[in-house]
């Protein structure tokens, strides 16, 4: 066994890997096989450390040293300086953009400062390729203190007094969806984890695959023990390559130690685990639209009652749950309900993992305890809005979500203070917009997807949408009128009282929450025809700013049309009746000389 | 690798699998004492890097899991290398002067693990710094 | 059963448990509109997509509207189906609907017939709040039965359960997603290069016109006025007990002497009877039955007189095609018959006779194409047109069918017994076969020769008849999820039979792809099989081998039963095909 004195971890995740991380860990190997100190060092890669705004990321242990956007050709210097030397890299380290101070511990950093990590506990921690590294971070502990000390019900009870809830949006208590499933005798009973994680810009179920996948497979199989299944389902998008890869890995290595499979840990409780691959359709998420896609059925929802817990895949109890409420479960074993009912409020206990994006500093994973604020969250963690612009709208919930205004960024963030603004917590997503985005535009970006992803099954949400859509394209056209609006509303909400799945029955948040908080903006896309934003094409011109403009030519040369006019050192104007706002001078001008109005 | 029949089997495998993990989980934990191996060109030259093997042998051997071994670089005072610096939390730290494989060894079991300073070995017991 | 307890509208009901809101509307006679929901109730199957949102109601306590026809009733629910809510919900699902529907009701084929259309009346819509863009389909026009327009499909999905689970034929399915949804064959394949067993079923539920028959009328139409052409009509058993529906007779109203009446004024030559071939059918059949029973030869013999299951049999048990009997269809047996042995006999050139059949099948009209059916380079049938297309031929030339006096049809090739007229109902076959089978095998006089056993609705019959010394064995089933059941279990070796009858659609012909709609109304089929039955016993021959000109056909130009010539002219063979 090798005396490692040093490790160094990179970061695994998708993201971190698509921005050469692997590359990293070779070259950070060569070189420390080239400096002869291989027995010394070890290289770890390990899952995402949720900073991906700074990705790769490599952490130095026992140092406690985390460096930030790691090139593969940094590696060489690391070692040299570093590892062998004892210096760090300065220019490596976080820069903290408001204090401009260097900041070289992980829990420095204000981005991971008021995160509590239960579900992303080992993530950038373990290394999820090796199981001997989940076992020592106590992987299986609980799953062990379940199958020797407690009766299925004292699980049970244990997930109920928790508090934990689902998710992966709706937020039905764990625990309970656990009692019902247990509850309907079969003889044949199935656990499924939900990892078709559909929202556009959420990724905590892939990070959570990607960098603890054990402590999926662990808490799939506490859940089968309480409610008497022996066989698991994890359906998984193929869109999800390395935590696919990574499942893999785990799933065999835990059935080589017997953790799963037949007489777990000699107790007679046999379970075992099996992939099933989603083509990444957005309604698959849905609990039924799943149990048909893994029974190899078109993935569509059906009416509900029976539920899964009566009749669920193969029509046997079913009870699904989603990877991050799994991945809450051995910890709530392993320090009691009561210390997760601490964390969180008295509603909604525990943390939730957001995947922050958009125009905030920090985009990345966090998770922080229920009851923290959205301005926490976006200013404190997310460092604020990008390029000092003016924060204007937070959109949760992803496409069944909505938007949330400056006004109620102090809401402590849970299931019902997000409903009762109009929005929800899905499975996470948290998509920050500044003053340069039109709502009108989000709203039609939201439903462009949700009208690409109904399955079509059911009418409101197969045509409604489609309508709803067109209504918005008009407006955004310049072709709307404030009955278009008054329109919106009332199909909106026919649409949410009639479809047959979440997907149709939350389609129009988008649209409904726009209309609600930024009124005004549509009225102005219908009235003045104008997007305040700049953003509609149809709605804005390109227009030259005398005062800026030094008429260097540059626009009037790459105007196709061309609709440019000026001479040289002069002052140039745009034809607004030949322009065809293809933006080309805009990207041209070195002056800032060209606006959008 | 042999299926685990037993949770004591289980108890077994995880505490062979934490020594390796303890390496990360002193960096965040209270007690955690640093000891520093100078490691530029004068110290690895006289040896620091053997001297540095030893530490962290002799703190396995010893069970010992609140130790962070790090290097440094030049602590400026290369006649006496391999220099190595202990650094207890909220206490002053120590310095000690050539210090072999043997002497490192003596440093885990007499300072970190009894709390004994090898007063014939110590430089100084603080410097100040100034970074 | 427990009972539950509800409210809808102020009025209590008290339902079993597991029914439905629906179910408990009905019950108070409280009509909650519907268009995806279809309870064929005698069959055991309920089209329960829920997918059209039209029953909305709402349920106290419940956030969004509730599907009446799939939500299951609890006990104190509290229901209220016609409140400003429900209503403008059902009346914009309905506008939705037509939104992305062609409105060329006026001079569609369903017009007056539809489903959508009588909804969208009963709903008083009058303009589409939201319309917009509309899909568009290539209509498949590439089989001789089905035309499918999926411009007209408003995704009731009952076709769906009619191809996948009740039939088991699997070709029907949605494509694609959202609202580029269709149904389609997998791969998107045209209908006859998939597996289409072309039953039809799919037609006989479809609300609007987006299935509907490959329509043949006016190939008749120029048949008739063809100087050149001397045209023979014939009508299946089933057509009789159906064809009044279309002017208003109740079901179940036998109005043969008035069809016979009304084809001879649309100006065919002959009006003939396939009742005349069913009898002829069974002479062959059951010397087959009794040929492979003393020979040792392959068991259970199974009938093959439905061109649905036939096609079945070779997409899906084409390991299996040396055990249905080689006999040709009754109207197919009728086809040949006319162009030979009639022909001849009134001297006219086959090649100038015509002969159309009218069938409640939209198998048979491509079967009439199946190339190995003719003789002599003649298709052995020229055209099949559906109970639904002769009503309205009739309509066409103003003919007021339940007007006309009561008319016979015409000899040699109208006669027939009650042994055929039952070939229109589940289990009407092999009960002729019986009649005929054991009064040749005994040597005696079946005096009892109503089987009752092998009647009614049940997907699958049986029974033991003792015929000399040995019990034979019976199967019945009609529908071809439960003739998959039955052949798998003889596959499997689980079961043995002698001979066992199967019809593609439920209930046998009466319930045929092209019969009057029923609209989901299963008492109808309940009705027309009543009147099958009826017809038999007001028979006074009712057995095939008794019908004269049966026995003067095999002694003036057949010879014997599955004799040589009857061979080559009545028999046919099968084409192994593909299952996908």
């Amino acid at each position: 066994m090798n005396n490692y004195r040093m490790h160094l971890l990179v970061c695994g995740g998708t993201g971190c890997t698509s921005s050469d991380s692997l590359k990293l860990v070779d070259e950070l190997k060569e070189s420390i096989e080239k400096h002869g100190i291989s027995n010394e060092v070890e290289v770890v890669i390990t899952g995402c450390f949720g900073f991906c705004e700074k990705g790769p990321i490599l952490k130095v242990y026992p140092d406690d040293v985390f460096y930030v956007t790691v090139k593969p050709e940094d590696a060489e210097e690391i070692v040299e300086e570093h590892v062998i030397k004892g210096r760090q890299v300065e220019r490596l380290l976080y820069v903290e953009p408001n204090l401009k101070v260097k900041l070289e511990g992980q829990k420095d950093l204000p981005f991971y400062k008021k995160q509590i990590r239960i579900a992303l506990r080992n993530c950038g921690f373990i290394n999820p390729e090796d199981i001997n590294e989940c076992l020592a971070a106590d992987g299986y502990q609980a799953l062990a203190k379940c199958l020797c000390e407690m009766s299925k019900e004292e699980v049970i009870e244990t997930v109920i007094k928790s508090g934990l809830r689902g998710r992966g949006g709706g937020g039905f208590p764990t625990g309970l969806k656990w009692k019902y499933t247990s509850n309907n005798a079969s003889d044949v009973k199935y656990i499924i984890c939900n990892a078709d994680e559909g929202d556009p810009g959420a990724f905590m179920d892939r990070s959570i695959l990607e960098g603890d996948p054990h402590s999926v497979l662990e808490a799939m199989a506490i859940a089968g023990y309480a409610i008497g299944a022996e066989h698991g389902y994890i359906y998984i998008r193929a869109e999800y390559p390395l935590a696919i890869h990574r499942l893999e890995i785990a799933i065999t290595q835990a059935r080589e130690l017997g953790l799963l499979g037949i007489d777990i840990l000699g107790t007679g409780f046999n379970f075992d685990v099996e992939l099933r691959y989603g083509a990444g359709a957005f309604v698959c998420g849905e609990e039924t639209a799943l149990i048909h896609s893994i029974e190899g059925a078109r993935g569509e929802p059906s009416t509900k009652p029976p539920f899964p817990a009566q009749c669920g895949v193969w029509d046997k109890p079913t009870c699904v749950n989603n990877v991050e409420t799994l991945a809450n479960i051995p910890p709530i074993f392993l320090r009691g309900a009561d210390w997760f009912r601490t964390i969180g409020t008295e509603k909604s206990p525990g943390t939730k993992v957001f995947a922050l994006a958009g125009k905030v500093n920090n985009v990345g994973l966090v998770e922080v305890p229920m009851g923290t604020t959205l301005r926490e969250v976006i200013y404190d963690i997310g460092g604020g809005i990008k390029n000092n612009k003016e924060f204007k709208a937070v959109q949760t919930g992803g496409p069944s979500g909505g938007c949330i205004t400056k006004e109620n960024l102090d809401i402590p963030i849970d299931y019902e203070s997000l409903n009762s603004i109009g929005s929800m917590m899905g499975s996470g997503g948290m998509i920050v917009m500044d003053e340069d985005n039109c709502m009108v535009n989000i709203a039609k970006y939201y439903l462009e997807f949700t009208k690409e992803e109904s399955c079509g099954k059911c009418t409101p949400c197969r045509v409604g949408n489609k309508r709803l859509l067109e209504i918005l394209d008009k407006i955004t056209q310049g072709n709307g009128t404030e009955q278009d609006l008054a329109d919106l509303v009332e199909l909106g909400e026919i649409i949410k009282d009639t479809s047959l799945c979440g997907l149709g029955q939350t389609a129009p948040n988008p649209v409904l929450s726009t209309l609600h908080y930024f009124y005004d903006e549509y009225l102005a896309h219908v009235r003045e025809k104008k997007c305040p934003a700049a953003v509609c094409e149809s709605l804005l011109s390109y227009i030259i700013l005398p005062e800026k403009c030094v008429g260097c030519t540059a626009c009037a040369k790459v105007c196709p049309v061309p609709c440019i006019l000026g001479e040289v050192k002069k002052t140039h104007v745009i034809d607004q009746s030949k322009c065809i706002k293809c933006g080309a001078c805009y990207n041209t001008c070195k002056f800032s000389a060209i606006a959008k109005r | 690798m042999s299926k685990l029949k037993s949770i004591e089997e289980l108890q077994k495998i995880r505490q062979a699998a934490k020594d390796n993990l303890d390496l990360r989980s002193t960096a965040e934990s209270e007690d955690r004492i640093i000891i520093r191996v100078g490691m530029a060109t004068c110290g690895i030259a006289s040896g620091a890097r053997t001297t540095m093997n030893a530490i962290v042998d002799e703190l396995r051997e010893q069970n010992i899991t609140n130790v962070s071994v790090t290097q440094t670089g030049c602590m400026g005072y290369c006649a006496e290398e391999p220099l190595v610096e202990v650094v207890f939390k909220d206490k002053p730290s120590v310095i000690y002067g050539h210090v072999d494989a043997q002497r490192g060894r003596e440093i885990v079991n007499e300072h970190i693990k009894n709390g004994r300073l090898l007063q014939n070995a110590i430089i100084t017991k603080s410097f100040e710094k100034i970074d | 059963m427990a009972m539950v307890n509800l409210t809808i509208n102020n009025q209590k009901v008290s339902v079993e448990e597991g029914r439905t809101i629906l179910d408990a509307a009905n019950k108070l006679k409280i009509k909650i509109p519907t268009l995806c929901h279809l309870d064929l109730e005698n069959i055991k199957f309920v089209n329960q997509s829920a997918s059209c949102r039209v029953c909305v109601v709402e349920v106290e306590g419940r956030r969004n509207l509730a599907p009446s026809c799939s939500t299951p009733v609890s006990e104190g629910m509290v229901v209220t189906t016609n409140s400003i809510r429900c209503i403008k919900a059902r009346r914009t699902m309905v506008e939705l609907l037509l939104s992305n529907h062609p409105k060329d009701c006026l001079i569609c084929q369903k017009s007056l017939d539809c489903e959508l259309q009588a909804l969208a009346a009963e709903l008083n819509i009058r303009e589409i709040k939201f319309d917009g863009e509309r899909a568009r389909h290539e209509i498949d026009i590439s089989s001789q039965s089905i035309v499918r327009n999926m411009d007209k499909c408003i995704l009731c999905r009952r076709c769906e359960t009619m191809c996948n689970e009740v039939q088991t034929v699997h070709v029907l399915s949605p494509v694609n997603r959202g609202f580029d949804t269709f149904i389609a064959p997998s791969l998107n394949l045209p209908m006859n290069e998939s597996t289409c067993t072309f039953c039809g079923q799919c037609v006989a539920v479809c609300p609007t016109a987006a299935l509907t028959e490959v329509n043949n009328i006016s190939k008749v139409w120029d048949a008739l006025n063809d100087k050149t052409k001397y045209v023979v009509v014939q009508t299946a058993p089933a057509v009789r007990a159906a064809l009044g529906e279309e002017f208003g007779a109740e079901p179940g109203t036998s109005v043969t002497g008035k069809m016979v009446a009304g084809l001879r004024k649309l100006g065919f030559d002959n009006v003939f009877d396939t009742d005349f071939a069913a009898d002829l059918t069974i002479m062959e059949e059951a010397t087959e039955f009794i040929h492979r029973l003393q020979h040792g030869g392959k068991l259970p013999i199974l009938t093959s007189c439905c061109p649905g299951w036939v096609k079945f049999f070779e997409h899906q048990f084409s390991d299996m095609l040396d055990i249905p009997s080689t006999s040709k269809s009754p109207h197919e047996m009728f086809g040949v018959i006319a162009k030979t042995y009639y022909a001849n006999k009134i001297g006219i050139d086959p090649q100038d006779m015509y002969v159309v059949s009218v069938m409640p099948c939209l198998a048979k009209k491509y079967e009439a194409a199946r190339p190995e059916l003719a003789h002599d380079d003649m298709q052995d049938v020229d055209t099949v047109i559906t109970t639904r297309e002769l009503a309205k031929m009739l309509k066409e030339a103003n003919i007021d069918l339940m007007s006309l006096e009561d008319e016979d049809f015409d000899n040699p090739l109208g006669e027939s017994t009650g042994a055929s007229v039952i070939f229109g109902t589940t289990g009407g076959v092999i009960e002729a076969a019986l009649r005929t089978a054991y009064e040749w095998l005994t040597e005696e006089t079946l005096e009892k020769v109503e089987f009752h056993e092998l009647r009614g609705f049940d997907g699958i019959k049986e029974a033991v008849i003792k015929i000399n010394d040995l019990d034979v064995k019976i199967a019945v089933a009609h529908g071809l999820g439960n003739a998959r059941r039955l052949l798998e279990q003889i596959r499997d070796g689980k079961a043995t039979y002698h001979a066992i009858e199967i019809m593609a659609c439920p209930g046998g012909c009466i319930g045929g792809g092209g019969q009057p709609y029923h609209h989901g109304n299963m008492a109808y089929l309940q009705k027309r099989m009543e009147c099958i039955y009826k017809e038999d016993e007001g028979k006074t021959i009712r057995k095939s081998h008794e019908n004269p000109y049966i026995i003067k056909l095999y002694e003036e130009f057949l010879g014997e039963p599955y004799g040589e010539k009857a061979h080559k002219l009545l028999h046919t063979h099968y084409v192994k095909r593909v299952k996908m």
